[in-house]
């Protein structure tokens, strides 16, 4: 097995470099940047884990209103998925084009969130207020 | 044919297509998933005061999926940096503790629906609601275990009770009294529905309300999922790891856009774990 563990096409695309970087969409790691990029992902994974215990925490904690109870949790789930978006899915060091996908997707996304909100608003025909 | 851009990046986008393609596909999820969270808040904003289930389900399981979860984020990611320094070895490693972690939210998951399809709530004919666990169904009664008595009209807004608490999800108040002995209830006890005549005796399936309507939907959609992402990342562990030998670079590329999926299933998990469980 030993023998299959590393790969001399690999060896060669990664000593030239530039192939190299082609792997990770143009965004290159020598072995010496992969090391860095693991002590930068364990640090990610004690803060998942902390923001878990953490929302946990909270949530049996009053903060006089319910809907603090709510912004606390969503707030901590929040950091926590840009956590993992930005180290785990390399959004931090990413081509303009995902960024526009991304951004298209974040504006809808919103947008369906609030439509719920408006349609609270006592004029709304969605919840009849009595 | 040779399918173009598997290594290298092409020169307008910048990227290997695959990771295009897998963003392009993960915005749509976005959507899939915003869609039912969007009617997750519809549903919650409208319910009468006092009478969405708070802290229903068992929250140390649902802790320990999440961190089950965000391990399998870690190995995933961990697999993927392996195969840049070429260490297979290792890469394997790192991926059957994803499939692993992946059978283990699974088995989780399926324990808790068990738990709430053998969770059933009994209506009396005076209105009084016996919530407890299923132990014996026949012919004419149902046992239940742990039996709680809801009175009708007690009042709403109970404060959360843990695990299994039926109090917050009726909007009533959780009587102890029985609380150690079974409660066996004979069918000709319990009130039945006023136009279908069916017997009121309901377990907390999907149909039950509201909250288990979502979180059946939500939570059914995700271990799909969880599902889904774990037979490739098994295929690429298995028959599919082949290519490492090929074409390690382009082999490398499909083990970063499956983690990517991954990592998206971890993602959405964070948001539906204190939404559903917690708040």
């Amino acid at each position: 097995m030993a023998d299959h563990s590393t790969h001399p096409a690999t060896k060669t695309a990664s000593a030239a470099g530039h192939s190299g970087h082609a792997a990770h969409g143009g965004h290159g790691h020598g072995h010496h940047d992969v090391s860095k990029e693991v002590r930068k992902y364990m640090l990610v994974f004690g803060a998942l884990l902390v923001g878990t215990v953490i929302t946990v925490w909270a949530s049996y904690i009053n903060f006089g209103s319910h809907a603090l109870n709510v912004a606390v949790a969503l707030v901590i789930a929040t950091v926590k998925a840009a956590l993992v978006a930005a180290f785990f899915m390399h959004l931090i060091d990413e081509r303009k084009l995902i960024y526009g996908v991304l951004g298209a997707t974040v504006f809808f996304f919103i947008g369906l969130m609030y439509i719920t909100l408006w349609s609270m608003e006592p004029a709304s025909f969605i919840h009849l207020k009595r | 044919m040779d399918i173009p851009y598997t290594t290298h990046a092409r020169e307008d986008t910048g990227l290997y297509n695959a990771k295009v393609g897998i963003w392009l596909f993960l915005a749509s999820e976005v959507m899939l998933f915003g869609a039912l969270f969007s009617a997750y808040i519809l549903l919650r904003v409208g319910a009468i005061p006092g009478t969405w289930p708070i802290h229903l389900l068992s929250v140390p399981l649902g802790t320990i999926n999440t961190l089950v979860l965000i391990l399998s984020s870690v190995t995933v990611v961990m697999a993927w940096a392996s195969l840049k320094v070429n260490r297979f070895d290792r890469f394997k490693l790192y991926q059957t503790i994803t499939v692993l972690c992946a059978l283990t939210f699974m088995v989780i998951k399926s324990f808790e629906y068990r738990d709430k399809f053998t969770h059933y709530a009994v209506t009396l004919q005076d209105g009084t609601v016996i919530d407890g666990h299923l132990v014996n169904k026949d012919a004419s009664s149902i046992t239940l275990s742990h039996p709680k008595e809801i009175k009708p009209g007690a009042p709403a807004n109970a404060p959360a009770g843990g695990h299994g608490a039926p109090a917050a999800a009726e909007g009533g108040h959780a009587s102890e009294a029985g609380h150690a002995a079974d409660r066996t209830i004979q069918f000709t006890e319990v009130a039945k529905h006023e136009s279908t005549g069916r017997l009121l005796i309901q377990n907390y399936g999907p149909w039950r309300n509201n909250y288990m309507a979502i979180y059946f939907t939500l939570t059914g959609l995700h271990a799909l999922h969880v599902v889904g992402g774990a037979l490739v990342i098994g295929f690429l562990l298995g028959p599919g790891s082949k290519m490492w030998f090929t074409d390690p670079e382009r082999f490398t590329n499909r083990i970063e856009v499956s983690g990517l999926f991954w990592h998206f299933v971890d993602l959405v998990w964070i948001f539906l774990f204190p939404v559903l469980y917690l708040l």
